[in-house]
């Protein structure tokens, strides 16, 4: 699992990354009451807002992590938007996402890395 | 600057604050400062002081449970001020009578009203609440404003009496359908009071001042302790198996079910009593043709918008779906043109969906009126409709 500075996970599957939030920014954020997910084969680039995330305290984007095309959106988060609390790390993956060199992932953070930075 | 996660996080994800609290240097803190964090509760800034905006239950399950059980909120940021009479009670009546479009001479002993300072154009200075509390009056007046208010009441009341800030107490307010329950356990003698009655009653030896009130839709109580006595009365009403820490941000969420303005943002000094809808604070005595017509500030926009209706209205709203629409959002006829604000919005967690209030153009403000709110450049439909969002349960 690599983090962004942007409090995502990413992880591989395959030859597509899935993107999620952390754990301690689902905390940070309270609970979950609204998802609106990118449309499939959207191509994005770094930094574009491409998830809509609102709990009862604020509204917030999740920005692309990398280039690529969305290839996958999970659909549960739109209906249960409270399963990003429930499971961030897990089940409430946001989104599947095809690049073009796997190898980009290594100037992301490691676990460690990313402990440091929430202390 | 973006508005991804680290921006919102570093940020400490607070609730709407005033600049006044942005810019002030240093923050007080509350007499109950230890306490709040020993909770758990994420201290953030708010109208000058640092408040917990939620405790680790978190926003969704305080909300979820004053509404089921009994919350207990910490509100001594706010202004508790006594105005006592020089000549009289009726002279000092009067005297702060002229200053809102409130029947206060016809207030009886042992009794609570809310109230509205208003300033020479109508528009509301702050809203308050007071009490007749035989010889004097007592006011709690919000915490964004206190200073303000203070000021005012000193400038205009200190012929007839002396505004004296109350700095030695603290404020609490118990919330909830259990709120009596948990409360008349230490003083049996509060389940008696009836909404908006005032009654100062004992504890451990000291004098509690205590309302039937509160700013969440639910029956309730508002406490004023003595600091002395603040920490441990505090902790004797969370040892009550009903009650619970409730933040700031359950708060906001539950005044906004309850329909309730919040000054600074659904009223402030460019929005009337009338257009904010509420004209239900306005007595008689003080419209056209009452016993005391007229004679505050602002007298004659307030009054003749009473007769021949605002130009705008506050009203409820329900975006469609369930994405949320907060403050700032735009609102659009079906024509395109722009007819109005949303000026407090969010997710209500009992009715479990999005939920708003705004001001809309007079001719868009009928219930059931379909209109569109903007977000994130998407006009999406929302509709006027009645408020409360959530059936309150005052005990009257």
């Amino acid at each position: 699992m690599k983090y962004t500075k942007e409090h995502e996970w990413l992880r591989v599957e395959g030859d597509l990354v899935v993107v999620g939030i952390t754990e301690h920014a689902a905390t940070a954020l309270g609970d979950v009451v609204f998802v609106e997910l990118p449309e499939v084969e959207t191509v994005v680039a770094e930094g574009d807002e491409v998830v809509v995330i609102e709990s009862v305290k604020a509204a917030s984007d999740i920005l692309a992590p990398l280039d690529g095309e969305i290839v996958e959106v999970n659909q549960k988060l739109v209906d249960n938007p409270a399963l990003v609390n429930e499971d961030p790390t897990g089940a409430a993956w946001f989104f599947k996402v095809k690049v073009d060199d796997l190898s980009v992932l290594d100037d992301f953070m490691d676990e460690d890395e990313y402990n440091d930075l929430i202390g | 600057m973006g508005r991804g996660l680290a921006c919102l996080i570093d940020a400490g994800l607070s609730i709407r604050q005033t600049m006044g609290a942005v810019l002030a240097e240093e923050l007080r803190r509350l007499a109950l400062h230890d306490l709040h964090v020993a909770l758990g509760g994420k201290m953030v800034p708010f109208a000058g002081y640092e408040m917990p905006v939620q405790y680790s239950a978190g926003v969704m399950k305080e909300h979820l449970h004053c509404r089921t059980a009994a919350g207990l909120f910490d509100v001594s940021h706010m202004g508790q001020v006594i105005l006592q009479p020089k000549s009289g009670y009726e002279a000092t009546a009067l005297g702060f009578e002229a200053l809102m479009p409130v029947d206060v001479l016809g207030l009886a002993e042992g009794r609570q009203r809310y109230g509205l300072f208003t300033n020479d154009s109508g528009g509301i200075l702050d809203d308050l609440m007071f009490a007749n509390r035989g010889d004097h009056l007592f006011v709690v007046v919000n915490a964004a404003c206190k200073a303000d208010d203070i000021a005012h009441m000193t400038r205009h009341l200190s012929g007839v009496c002396e505004v004296i800030p109350v700095t030695d107490r603290g404020l609490l307010a118990l919330q909830g359908p259990q709120a009596e329950a948990a409360l008349a356990r230490l003083i049996p003698s509060v389940a008696a009071m009836r909404f908006m009655d005032v009654a100062v009653l004992a504890w451990q030896g000291v004098d509690l001042w205590i309302s039937r009130s509160g700013y969440t839709g639910e029956d309730g109580y508002e406490i004023s302790v003595p600091q002395t006595h603040l920490a441990e009365f505090a902790k004797a009403l969370l040892e009550q198996p009903e009650v619970m820490p409730i933040g700031l941000g359950a708060r906001d969420s539950l005044r906004l079910e309850a329909g309730l303005c919040l000054y600074g943002h659904d009223i402030d000094t460019t929005t009337s009593p009338v257009e904010a809808g509420l004209t239900w604070a306005i007595q008689k005595a003080r419209r056209a043709g009452g016993a005391r017509a007229g004679g505050f500030p602002g007298a004659s926009r307030i009054l003749s918008e009473l007769a021949d209706g605002p130009e705008r209205r506050r009203v409820g709203l329900r975006p469609e779906g369930r994405a949320p629409m907060r403050e700032g959002v735009a609102i659009f006829a079906a024509d395109g043109t722009p007819v109005g604000t949303v000026t407090s919005g969010g997710f209500g967690p009992s009715v479990e969906a999005p939920i708003a209030m705004g001001y809309v153009a007079a001719a868009y403000a009928a219930t059931g009126t379909v209109l569109a709110g903007e977000v994130r450049g998407k006009k999406l439909p929302l509709t006027i409709c009645d408020m409360p969002f959530q059936p309150t349960t005052y005990k009257r």
